[in-house]
């Protein structure tokens, strides 16, 4: 057709092509000359030490949303683990190491995180993975780092798979209460106290509102007149609002992120829709949602923390609310004297819980610190963890799953106030019962750091 | 001029066989070099490498569409998924169906959206096509939401990567002298698919289809003067770029090992499309070199900001910051992207030299590089410039 | 019936901000032949300016004046100092340009303005009206989004139908030499025109954010719906935006009340592609496909 486009360019585009490739085919094979060769990936003789331990430090990482619409928020969590193990390493470390923690940015896209975790496993050599977050995001990596026995600890994501099957995944741990079993806590008190109510559903639509609907489904089934669902990023959730005021609810479940119950809240203020709410833990969060709704104009919200007055909520581990608290008294010193620009939050708090159960784990292990050796002990001890959470963790040879159970609360003015015991429970049919194991009750040590 | 017409008709197989055997020759070529870098590198550059890989691949197909055809794709990334939940749907576990089957599943599961999508898209221009396919990239992940039972929702679906087979080991641990580990498997299937995906482009881009459809995007009247129907061409295009984006698709998903919809969001489609600029539009080369670019740069900026002493959020922001930035650059800087201007400057000097020749010969050179295309008139100068920086066409 | 009213009003509301946005695609497609992915962003980017004055304790209007003041700057210098540079180019590399703009300013702002969540305080109430003892979807910011919508339409309406400025804005962007020949300063008009659909583009986005919450990320399904609101009434209409950003926002407000909210995306696409099947040009095209 044309003389040019069957002449000489191809010859040189081909040349280009090769060259290219060999170009970057050799640059990142001279970028692998740094590494050390020696028995990578499969330390686990049994000897004292293995990958990513050395006599001074233990090297961990985590994979977390700092970029993208997933980052407010969940980029806090990283920030706060990040302060206590500065405290801790600041104080000398555990067993002579210092604990080298890194974070990879992730995205919330599990083809990010399938890369970052291969950056953290063969690049920066990682002796475990600490508290990586997001249901999906996970997913991607779980089999890998099970498969090659690197311990996967303290998944931030209330997802039964981080615990339900510990055959097939030895090595990971979950940490929150999962959704499923807070379903239940909810329902079951919902159907004993407030047998008329005519309940709706406000659900994210992910596992996080699959699991909590099958919980609740096992106490309240006919008084349930409405489910909806939400697709996270989805701003507008207007239609759902409306759905679950036209279905006449007058009780509201909701199982949802923080700024989604900021934005469910001023919707029914909008509508002027007045059901009782019941927002489950992981997005209740009262003084971050208060201050998201305090700043409306013409008084329609003074207080902050009055925009939620009266919301009925779950906890399992207490949050800056609680400022008598002596585990949020230690996070407080903590932050202030470790930590990054901004206030400590809920999310701050959260990952410097997942650190301190870490660090605890760290220190019972000993001198000879192994994956192996790590996930044995926790399977053992596990129970037993001392820490902010109310009720114990069901760590066992047979489950791996995180915090057994809640309390139920109120919120009234700036804190908030018991409904109920702390109650524990399991997946499945499991009864709900009062945790007798006084977990609530410990306080940490004086130095902060777990003996 | 019946004579000459013939003449040039034989001219052009010998040629077209000449690009075909040349084109053999770089694939082979290509893949000996795959297999020995493949082999000399760890386990970690061999999954940036699979990455690269299925970067290059798609951007290779949308290069071709939007290069040479001319028509602005968005929704690549989506496209991608179909692959992507081809594979995942056939790989539930270990004893799934061969790789092979599956990649070509994948393909044809793709090209029948790509076609579907080429014939909407075969009537719209510029921005209309643009709002459609941004549309398709944003629209598609709800798909799996919503079919929650079968596709998995937002978890997913997850992937059981068959284990290499025993002759691809053997022949591994008779080249190098290592064991062929899973990740060196995946980024060999990815390099492979690469490979074989660039020689058919290749192909057919020099093949009479691939003159039509720079014809198309040159103009469209003188390609309908010319008997070319622009529909066809339009929607042949668009399936060629589709089955490379669902090559591309079940390679990611492949190395993922997961099928999920946040991995499909718009800024893969956007990735795909700044892979294809960086590089040097309607060059495979290009592709190949703004996909490499897009798969070395985040990691190095970010850890060059945490020396800096940022911390984690600030050094995490830095990477889509240079990268957007690179973006703006070389759109101002080399608007016909790395690869492209790098070539033309080879080329501009060896016309040079060529004409100094000719001038030394004493021979009038009124024949210097004038284009024969059936191209762009200068009136028309929303066109002119894409043109005469893609006129060259997809280079192997 | 009360759902149904409260999902159509919802989807209204929601529809005049898209067709706000709409809008700012519209006037800079008009007047510079670009579409501006980077709109939404720089909305963003004033939508913040305005947070940090009322942060710092001034008055909702300020905060207001202060995002489009801030908005037409940027959009000049934008124009001025990058987008200038791709002039008469091909049309993909405005379109990457503005996609690589989108990345930089969303980077830039999530380390200036912190990658939060913020709730950013809106006029005239944000309570539902009361009918009889019924509340329904309206609000007082509802009703001043509306107005504002439809005041601003007018505005471009008036711009380019009747104004000698509207005419110069146009003949550049349809054919910069001709109009030079004729004594338009070309580049001045690109510069205005990018400045004004910035200052519409900080108009939407301030009405977005009204009543709800901001973070960098926030405008991002805005840059979808607006395109798709700007393209479904075809992008030289302003009447085509506004009627493009109604019908939109209304059946995804239907969609994701009684369908599914995960399908909304997929219903935008089939709307435009029925709308763009029937009339590849848009709703309200006048041009028609070149034939042979």
């Amino acid at each position: 057709m044309t003389r040019r486009n069957t002449r000489s360019p191809r010859s040189a585009g081909l040349t280009g092509l090769a060259g290219l490739v060999a170009t970057t085919l050799v640059l990142t094979a001279c970028g692998a000359g740094g590494r050390d060769d020696d028995g990578d990936g499969d330390g686990n003789g049994g000897g004292a030490s293995d990958v990513g331990v050395t006599e001074d430090s233990v090297t961990i990482g985590g994979h977390f949303p700092l970029t993208g619409v997933a980052a407010p928020g969940y980029s806090e969590i990283p920030t706060g683990a990040k302060a206590y193990f500065d405290y801790v390493n600041a104080n000398g470390g555990i067993h002579g190491r210092k604990i080298e923690y890194i974070v990879k940015d992730d995205g919330y896209n599990p083809t990010n995180t399938s890369k970052v975790t291969d950056e953290l496993l063969l690049q920066d050599e990682i002796f475990a993975m600490v508290g990586g977050l997001g249901t999906p995001t996970h997913s991607a990596v779980v089999d890998q780092l099970n498969a090659e026995g690197v311990p996967d600890l303290f998944v931030s994501s209330g997802s039964l798979m981080w615990g339900d099957d510990v055959e097939a995944r030895p090595m990971t741990f979950g940490w929150q209460p999962d959704y499923e079993s807070e379903g239940k806590i909810i329902g079951q008190y919902v159907a004993e106290n407030m047998p008329d109510a005519k309940v709706g559903l406000f659900l994210q639509d992910d596992d996080l509102g699959e699991d909590a609907e099958k919980g609740v489904r096992q106490f309240l089934d006919e008084e349930i007149v409405a489910v909806e669902r939400y697709t996270s990023g989805n701003t507008d959730v207007g239609p759902q609002i409306a759905g679950l005021q036209g279905a006449g609810a007058d009780l509201v479940l909701s199982f949802n992120t923080p700024s989604y119950t900021a934005l469910a809240q001023l919707v029914s203020m909008k509508l002027g829709y007045k059901p009782k709410w019941f927002v489950a833990s992981i997005g209740s969060d009262p003084n971050l949602v208060g201050s998201l709704l305090s700043q409306f104009s013409e008084g329609a919200i003074k207080d902050g923390a009055s925009a939620l007055e009266g919301v009925m909520t779950s906890e399992y581990i207490p949050g800056t609310d609680q400022t008598d608290d002596p585990w949020v008294q230690l996070w407080q010193k903590v932050w202030d004297e470790h930590g990054a620009k901004g206030e400590l939050t809920n999310y701050r708090i959260y990952g410097m819980s997942h650190a301190y159960a870490f660090v605890q784990a760290l220190q019972g292990v000993g001198e000879d610190l192994t994956r192996e050796g790590l996930v044995e002990w926790l399977e053992e001890n596990g129970e037993g963890l001392e820490g902010p959470q109310l009720a114990p963790f069901r760590y066992s040879a047979d489950s791996h799953m995180g915090i057994a159970g809640m309390r139920l609360a109120e919120i009234k003015g700036d804190t908030t106030e018991p409904l109920t015991p702390v109650l524990v429970t399991d997946i499945g049919d499991a009864e709900i019962t009062e945790d007798s194991s006084g977990q609530a009750d410990d306080a940490p040590p004086e130095s902060g750091i777990p003996e | 001029m019946a004579a000459a017409a013939a003449r040039t008709a034989r001219l052009r197989t010998a040629l077209s066989e000449v690009t075909l055997l040349r084109h053999l020759v770089g694939a082979a070529l290509g893949l000996l070099l795959v297999v020995l870098v493949l082999s000399a590198v760890d386990d970690f550059r061999r999954v940036q490498l699979a990455e690269m890989a299925y970067l290059g691949i798609a951007a290779g197909g949308l290069t071709v569409l939007t290069g040479l055809n001319g028509q602005l794709s968005l929704g690549h990334g989506a496209l991608m998924a179909f692959g992507a939940y081809t594979t995942a749907l056939l790989l539930p576990d270990r004893d799934g169906v061969p790789l092979v089957v599956v990649l070509l599943a994948a393909v044809a599961v793709t090209v029948v959206v790509g076609a579907l999508v080429g014939v909407a898209a075969a009537r719209l221009h510029g921005p209309y096509l643009a709002g459609a396919t941004l549309a398709l990239a944003v629209a598609v992940p709800g798909i799996a939401l919503y079919f929650k039972e079968t596709l998995g929702g937002e978890q997913g679906l997850r992937i059981i990567v068959p284990e290499a087979p025993t002759w691809a080991d053997d022949a591994t641990f008779f080249v190098t002298g290592q064991d062929l580990t899973p990740r060196g498997w995946i980024a060999f299937v990815a390099w492979l698919t690469l490979v074989v995906t660039y020689f058919l482009l290749a192909n057919l881009s020099r093949s009479r289809v691939g003159r039509r459809w720079r014809a198309v995007r040159d103009d469209e009247v003188a390609a309908q003067l010319a008997g070319i129907d622009l529909a066809r061409s339009r929607v042949s295009a668009f399936m060629v770029s589709a089955a490379a984006a669902g090559a591309a698709g079940a390679v990611l998903a492949i190395a993922v090992r997961l099928a999920a919809p946040s991995s499909f969001t718009l800024n893969l489609s956007l990735t795909l499309l700044a892979a294809v600029v960086l590089g040097g539009l309607g060059s495979l080369t290009g592709a190949l070199t703004g996909a490499a670019l897009l798969t070395f740069l985040p990691q190095v900026v970010t850890d060059l900001g945490r020396e800096a002493g940022l911390d984690d959020i600030a050094a995490a922001e830095l990477a889509p910051l240079v990268y957007g930035v690179v973006m703006v650059l070389v759109i101002l800087l080399a608007p016909a992207g790395l690869f492209g201007t790098a070539h033309r400057a080879v080329v501009t000097r060896r016309t040079r030299r060529a004409l100094a020749a000719r001038a030394a010969d004493g021979r009038a050179s009124t024949g210097a590089p004038t284009d024969g295309s059936a191209g762009p008139t200068d009136s028309d100068p929303a066109t002119r410039d894409s043109t005469t920086t893609t006129r060259e066409g997809a280079q192997p | 019936m009360q759902q149904l009213l409260n999902t159509a009003l919802g989807g209204l509301t929601l529809g005049a901000v898209y067709a706000a946005f709409a809008l700012a695609l519209v006037l800079i497609w008009r007047s510079t032949r670009v579409v501006n992915f980077a709109q939404a962003p720089m909305a963003m980017v004033t939508t913040f300016i305005a947070l940090v004055v009322i942060d710092a304790g001034y008055s909702y209007w300020l905060g207001f004046a202060a995002a489009l003041v801030s908005g037409l700057l940027l959009g000049a210098l934008l124009e001025r100092l990058v987008v200038r540079h791709v002039d008469g180019k091909a049309e993909i590399n405005a379109v990457i340009l503005t996609l690589g703009l989108f990345i930089v300013l969303h980077s830039l702002a999530a380390v200036v303005f912190g990658n939060e969540y913020r709730s950013f305080p809106a006029p005239f109430g944000i309570r539902g009206f009361e009918v009889g003892d019924r509340t329904i979807a309206l609000t007082g910011f509802g009703v001043f989004t509306l107005v504002a919508v439809l005041v601003v339409m007018g505005l471009l309406v008036l711009l380019f139908r009747f104004t000698d400025l509207g005419l110069k804005m146009r003949a550049s962007a349809f054919n910069a030499e001709v109009a030079r020949l004729l004594g338009v300063q070309v580049g001045r008009m690109k510069t205005l025109g990018w400045a004004l659909a910035s200052l519409v583009g900080s108009l939407a986005g301030l009405l977005i954010a009204g009543g709800s919450l901001v973070h960098p990320g926030y405008m991002d399904s805005i840059v979808v719906y607006g395109f798709v609101a700007a393209v479904l009434g075809g992008l030289d209409s302003p009447a085509g935006a506004v009627v493009g950003g109604l019908v939109l926002g209304l059946s995804l407000s239907f969609v994701s009340g009684y369908v599914g909210s995960q399908l909304v995306a997929l219903a935008a696409l089939l709307i435009l592609m029925l709308v763009l099947m029937l009339k590849p040009g848009g709703l309200f095209s006048s041009t028609t496909a070149r034939r042979v």
